[in-house]
């Protein structure tokens, strides 16, 4: 029962189970990041009037830069209506980029002697939030699954033997779910077929897109497990963005923070996780509930709602809900530089940058002042 | 490698899923009043195609020695018209003319109105706009007048009559379709056929139609009874089929002025409109339920 070769017309192209280390779909090699995201921009104009007038633009989307290795998974975190959903339809390119653009395993997307947006797209697949609307309701999830190498050129019953190969991969026996609509399943079985379908088209890269968000938390647990060992077997790189920092710690290697827009932190996960250099990162760390009683917290560690995207605040974006807020964060944008070394950790706050003149700005080669809080806690 | 397939409860226990149109099926066989109503459809359909073997007289030959005689007379088992000519034999053919205005019309009006709508919802913004916007214009006019309009001005007979029709079911159909396609077309599966790097034109036909069709099916066959009532008016007011040939809303037409002297029979025609118009309605409103197999 091994998904035939000729499933996605290529020579060479591995078989599912047996994908070996070194992928012969590599061109770049190993230090080659598989993608590269540059200077992505995405301002949505606000239409309103009779003439469609342009009156501002809600900017969900603000130069963000970062590479994706090859075989890792990255987590992107960060509050409702931060532009992670943006960022990844921006990455799927399901909506067109107002500037910034992509570069896959070193070729540009969509340039001249680049790969082309179908070849990209072959490549790069989503799971995506909605495990219900992202189903067909009038198709046998059997069909859905086989819809992506069908237009690729691939016979019908070839498609559909794929399909059922990757229903068992994904734990749902073929022959009984095959033929199934999408409201005979339970949400963690459609996300499961949903992850299938994604994986129709032997992707490289991943997009999970709170993938698992809207499960009970053990099926979110068993999904996370799959996606694991789907991973392991299918030599698969991830992106993997959640509002939920637990499930990111769990599965990244390394994570990337946003807020309105930009990204204020990346960095490997337990670094993140353990020296948070951003004021933002360290209070939504504080924000995770705790089983110890020792850790509890009586106020939050940030208030308020984060300001509109239609006019964000000048220089640092987090400087009206930060407690290190002085006179420089609202004057100059501060600087995010290093974005490309894919082992860095760096924030994007007036803090970390010595010549910034922010009073607690680190002192080269020193601790930086930022580990003791602002307000001594009583 | 279906060693990994998770199964607690083991497979052979359960049952295989049904199709999408088996599912229908199987609630429409034991939906009696629609089968009911679906049967008389049926009869009147089987009547006009057979007409000629089934139809006692010729529907055109005149008898001036039996005018409007009653039902049960001699031969004449649903009695005679104003000049004279057998009944059952003129019903029996005009249920073709019937048929025929019935279902042409909304079959046309269905393509051309669902194309439209589809287009509409899939591209969205200033086409979206610019033909609903046309549409609405259409809906300024009430269907009867829209129809007597077209008809009026194009002149009378049946091929005019087939093409007002059609004009006057095209807007709501369109607008039917483009709801059902705007209301699909932001969902994600729609989004994850286009990640997957297929064409518009492979989304609309695997997954827009798939979702568009059964509304703008049910839709059109609740029209179909419409249609019938609409034509019968047209030829009653003389500009649907032109006057030997049998049609039931010219049947009516004429014999309204024998009404005093042979009311039974000169209700058949608008019993046979009524009966087959709410037929068709029945069968739509149990096909609608049937097809509601979602949840």
């Amino acid at each position: 029962m091994a998904i035939p070769d000729s499933a996605i017309p290529r020579p060479g192209r591995p078989k599912l189970d047996t994908v070996p280390r070194g992928d012969p779909r590599d061109r770049g090699g190993k230090a080659q990041p598989l993608l590269i995201v540059e200077n992505l921009t995405k301002h949505f104009p606000i239409r309103t009037g009779l003439l469609n007038r342009g009156r501002g633009a809600v900017q969900a989307v603000e130069d963000v830069s970062f590479v994706i290795m090859k075989g890792e998974t990255l987590g992107v975190v960060g509050e409702s209506g931060c532009g992670k959903s943006t960022l990844a339809r921006l990455l799927m390119r399901l909506i067109p980029q107002t500037s910034g653009h992509l570069i896959f395993d070193g070729d540009p997307v969509e340039a001249m002697r680049g790969v082309s947006l179908k070849e990209f797209r072959r490549n790069v697949q989503m799971v995506f939030q909605d495990s219900a609307s992202s189903l067909n309701p009038r198709l046998p999830v059997v069909d859905s699954i086989a819809f992506g190498p069908r237009a690729h050129g691939v016979k019908k019953a070839t498609a559909r033997a794929g399909a059922e190969e990757l229903l068992g991969k994904v734990g749902l026996m073929p022959d009984l779910f095959g033929g199934r609509y999408p409201h005979e399943l339970s949400g963690g079985q459609k996300q499961r077929v949903n992850i299938a379908r994604a994986l129709a088209l032997h992707p490289r890269l991943l997009i999970l897109d709170e993938a698992v968000s809207a499960l009970d938390k053990s099926v979110a647990a068993q999904v996370l497990n799959l996606l694991r060992y789907l991973k392991r077997h299918l030599n698969l790189t991830y992106m993997f963005i959640s509002h939920d920092l637990g499930v990111v710690q769990y599965i990244s290697d390394r994570i990337l923070v946003m807020y309105l827009g930009q990204i204020v932190e990346i960095g490997p996960a337990d670094e993140i996780c353990g020296q948070p250099k951003h004021p933002y990162t360290r209070a939504l760390l504080a924000s995770q509930l705790s089983t110890d009683p020792e850790s509890r917290i009586e106020t939050a560690p940030i208030s308020g709602d984060p300001p509109s995207p239609v006019s964000p605040p000048p220089g640092c974006r987090f400087h009206t809900r930060c407690e290190f807020a002085e006179a420089v964060c609202a004057a100059k944008a501060p600087a995010f530089a290093n974005w490309s070394e894919p082992g860095s950790h760096v924030a994007r706050c007036h803090m970390e940058d010595p010549t910034s003149g922010h009073s607690r700005a680190r002192v080269s080669g020193q601790s930086p002042a930022y580990h003791t809080r602002a307000i001594p806690a009583e | 490698m279906t060693d990994t397939t998770v199964n607690s409860i083991g497979a052979a226990a359960l049952p295989k899923s049904r199709s999408y149109l088996a599912t229908v099926g199987r609630r429409l066989r034991y939906d009696y009043v629609t089968l009911f109503f679906l049967a008389i459809i049926l009869l009147v359909a089987a009547a006009a195609i057979f007409a000629p073997l089934i139809a006692p007289f010729d529907p055109l030959k005149t008898s001036m020695a039996f005018r409007l005689k009653p039902i049960g007379y001699r031969n004449f088992l649903l009695g005679t018209d104003e000049l004279g000519r057998d009944m059952a034999s003129r019903l029996i053919y005009g249920g073709r003319m019937s048929l025929l205005m019935g279902l042409a019309p909304v079959a046309i009006a269905s393509i051309a109105g669902g194309c439209l709508g589809v287009i509409a919802g899939f591209i969205g913004g200033r086409v979206n706009t610019a033909i609903m916007r046309t549409v609405d214009v259409f809906y300024a006019f009430p269907s009867v007048l829209l129809a007597v309009a077209i008809s009026g001005t194009m002149g009378g007979g049946v091929a005019n009559g087939l093409m007002a029709l059609t004009l006057v079911f095209i807007p709501p159909i369109c607008r039917v379709s483009e709801t059902a396609t705007t209301q699909v077309r932001h969902l994600d599966f729609v989004d994850a056929a286009r990640a997957s790097g297929a064409s518009a034109w492979r989304i609309i036909v695997y997954h827009i139609l798939s979702n568009v069709a059964a509304p703008v099916f049910i839709y059109a066959s609740s029209l179909i009874s419409v249609s019938i009532l609409l034509a019968a008016g047209l030829s009653f007011l003389g500009l649907g089929v032109t006057p030997p040939a049998p049609d039931w809303g010219q049947m009516l037409a004429n014999l309204r002025q024998a009404i005093y002297v042979q009311p039974l029979v000169c209700a058949l025609p608008g019993i046979a409109i009524f009966l087959t118009s709410l037929s068709f309605n029945m069968v739509s409103d149990g096909l609608r339920q049937a097809m509601d197999v979602k949840s």
